[in-house]
């Protein structure tokens, strides 16, 4: 299968990225790891007249730590962030990067790819919405700061505007007592997920301090479950409250029947892995290694 | 009619030079243009992995890049395994093994495996399935497959 034919730019900066972008207009899309977009182009679900490469833009893969928290370079690929010092650090990091997709589209797929897409079964946006994460932007009016909450805003659809692209995704390093999991079924390893849910969690003395509780590929967008987290904050994860949060989780979902499942199937799915992350989530936060990664047949 | 792109990219140890289409995708530069046809097209939708060739030492599925996004990269096919005449030892264990049934997917599978030997020398069984998870053989001969790279691994441990 070929894709359509299209005019290729390779950027070499992000500024030169956004002049090409804002030069050619809405025929244009962004091509970075690929691993998102080709499959698009090859079923000619989308025909654009002009891509432009920004894989090649130097210093955008990068992972920076400092005292404000993390800094993921938009272009860092799956592999690179599942083999980093974040990832043994930041245990909802590896559970994601290690798991996602497979071998192959880990060598090539990048974070930035992933929120940018506006797939809501892309695993990057709902686990990025438990940590509260910002999307940094870049465009021919200047750089942004989004809030993941809101960034896709339908199917396929973000909020970045004609020419911006995301430059990298930035959260605060979840602090000791904090634990979290990203739990996610698939039929086979390269199938998007079935349902994925990311949790968060601070715990403190026995008590839910604050929650997070995101569901990924359970509607139009990525689903923040704020009454789960609710559920969860000011009381003891006990065996009631986690009913109570995966109850609160499916409501919030919004499944559909499709190949990889009957709407009913992935709400029975939704309370279980809510279940099973809260779970993880709550034993990492009291310090003890647990080993997660996505689950498939 | 979009404007031919100039790459260069070494393919199992040689340079070659090409104009190519943007929309020429990497698995099409490989199998058309150089005719190492080693390489299998599949599923074609990025799923069942028969198309993964080495990119700077990463497994990849050429199906679903682009051959100039592999511009000034190195690339490993299965063809560039054998060295002098002589098989590699995943390709001698994958027939004593019959790690093969149809065989459509054992080019992906030998290349996957020669990733996850580079990089685990001696892998568990739960790494050699985690090693070719990207890879899907349709005859579901998988058992045969993983004694292959097993075996493999523990001769490649000894030398030879």
């Amino acid at each position: 299968m070929y894709p359509a034919p299209f005019n290729y730019h390779r950027a070499n900066s992000v500024d030169e990225a956004i002049g090409m972008l804002s030069d050619i207009g809405e025929g244009a899309r962004v091509l970075a790891g690929g691993q998102s977009l080709l499959p698009l182009l090859k079923m000619r679900f989308d025909e654009p007249t002009d891509i432009v490469d920004i894989g090649r833009i130097p210093d955008l893969d990068q992972i920076e730590e400092n005292d404000d928290g993390v800094r993921i370079g938009a272009l860092t690929t799956h592999r690179r962030i599942a083999a980093s010092a974040l990832a043994g650090v930041v245990p909802i990091i590896r559970d994601c990067a290690n798991g996602i997709a497979d071998n192959q589209v880990r060598s090539r797929g990048t974070i930035g790819g992933s929120v940018a897409s506006g797939d809501p079964s892309c695993d990057w946006p709902a686990l990025l919405h438990t940590l509260d994460a910002e999307i940094q932007c870049r465009g021919p009016n200047g750089t942004r700061t989004l809030d993941i909450n809101g960034f896709v805003e339908d199917l396929y659809q973000t909020v970045l505007q004609p020419g911006e692209i995301v430059t990298g995704i930035r959260f605060k390093t979840p602090a000791s007592g904090s634990g979290g999991a990203y739990c996610a079924f698939k039929r086979s390893a390269p199938a998007y997920p079935t349902i994925s849910v990311g949790v968060q969690m601070t715990v403190s003395d026995g008590q839910v301090e604050s929650a997070r509780v995101a569901l990924g590929s359970a509607g139009l967008t990525p689903i923040r479950a704020k009454q789960a987290e609710t559920e969860l904050e000011g009381r003891s994860a006990g065996a009631d409250q986690i009913d109570k949060a995966a109850d609160a989780a499916v409501a919030a979902s919004d499944p559909v029947d499709d190949q990889r499942g009957s709407a009913d199937f992935k709400r029975q799915l939704v309370a279980h892995l809510t279940k099973r992350a809260i779970g993880i989530a709550e034993r990492r936060a009291s310090g003890e290694q647990v080993y997660n990664s996505h689950e498939y047949y | 009619m979009s404007e031919r792109i100039g790459i260069t990219v070494s393919v199992n140890g040689t340079q070659y030079e090409r104009e190519v289409e943007p929309r020429l995708l990497l698995v099409q530069f490989v199998r058309e243009e150089l005719r190492l046809t080693g390489t299998h097209i599949g599923c074609d939708t990025s799923y069942c992995g028969a198309c993964t060739i080495l990119l700077d030492g990463e497994p990849v599925k050429s199906c679903t890049m682009l051959a100039v996004q592999a511009d000034g990269g190195e690339v490993l096919t299965v063809e560039g395994l054998e060295k002098d005449g002589k098989l590699h030892p995943l390709q001698e264990a994958f027939s004593e093994h019959h790690g093969l049934q149809c065989g459509y997917c054992t080019p992906g599978m030998l290349m996957s495996a020669h990733h996850l030997l580079e990089k685990t020398p001696d892998p568990s069984n739960a790494e050699i399935r985690k090693g070719i998870q990207g890879n899907l053989c349709r005859c579901t001969g998988y058992n045969n497959i993983f004694a292959a790279i097993s075996d493999a691994a523990e001769k490649m441990q000894k030398g030879p």
